[in-house]
């Protein structure tokens, strides 16, 4: 293909592909992330109030998250939830548990082994790897230069 | 005022990562990896650790919070056991949330069938 056939190419790619709502999605993003930021909060305020201190309180604060995503993603409820706030679902740790739990339901046909049990990692495998790479290398920075925590 | 800010934080912290998907070629898994790294290396800096204070759960609950939560426990543990906390701190402190997504995942998927 010439180069300006590319371009016309291109062009064309550009004027045909569906616009984004940008605006729209940002505003959901920003009400659906800040209404399960503000779950969290609450879950994490009933935690405190019991007397666990701030640091104990935000384990238990996920676990419960990552329980309440797991039931939503099983009834297709939070499916619903990240069309309509695309990386508002997506971004807090219900979309990781979300991110999860979704293929290991939709490849059960494929077995116990290679379908649920190795699915359960298809979004969640680069985000733990990449996670854990970044963090060691931070905290060797920060052992190396003595940076206090 | 930590549950205004709860909601503010969460929110603005989903709308840059709306910003990457929409605005470059990025896929939703590239956008995390993104925002967990991006956590991470704002963990390691006293910066994090405030919006923590202030933001509460706004902070914690977005996948930079995991970030976060990684090196938190990282500088925990090198702090009791030296070197080797590089490598015990950062799973320990998330072994929670991991641990219950795989639980939880795995009884959604033996329990519940995907609709169509």
């Amino acid at each position: 293909m010439s180069q300006s056939a590319q371009a016309r190419y291109q062009y064309w790619v550009k004027t045909m592909r569906p616009k984004k709502p940008v605006a729209m999605n940002l505003v959901a993003a920003f009400l659906v992330g800040g209404a399960i930021s503000e779950v969290g909060q609450i879950i994490q305020w009933v935690f405190l109030r019991q007397g666990l201190s701030p640091e104990k309180a935000s384990t238990p604060t996920a676990i419960v998250l990552i329980g309440l995503s797991a039931l939503f993603t099983g009834l297709g409820w939070y499916d619903r939830l990240t069309k309509l706030g695309g990386m508002g679902a997506s971004l807090p740790i219900t979309g990781f548990a979300n991110a999860m739990v979704a293929p290991a339901m939709e490849f059960r046909a494929e077995g116990l082994v290679l379908g649920v049990g190795a699915r359960l990692f298809t979004v969640a495998g680069p985000v733990l790897a990449w996670g854990m790479a970044a963090a060691f290398v931070v905290g060797l920075v920060r052992l190396v230069f003595g940076v206090a925590i | 005022m930590t549950f205004l800010w709860a909601f503010v934080i969460g929110g603005a912290m989903c709308v840059a990562a709306q910003c990457l998907l929409d605005w470059t070629n990025l896929t939703p898994a590239h956008v995390l990896v993104v925002f967990v790294v991006a956590g991470a290396i704002a963990g390691g800096t006293p910066w994090y650790h405030a919006l923590v204070q202030w933001a509460g759960a706004g902070a914690t609950v977005p996948l930079p919070g995991f970030g976060y939560t990684l090196v938190k426990g990282i500088g925990k543990a090198v702090a009791q056991e030296g070197v080797w906390g590089l490598f015990t701190g950062g799973l320990s402190a998330a072994a929670g949330g991991i641990k219950a997504a795989v639980l939880f995942g795995l009884a959604a998927a033996l329990v519940f069938r995907p609709k169509a």
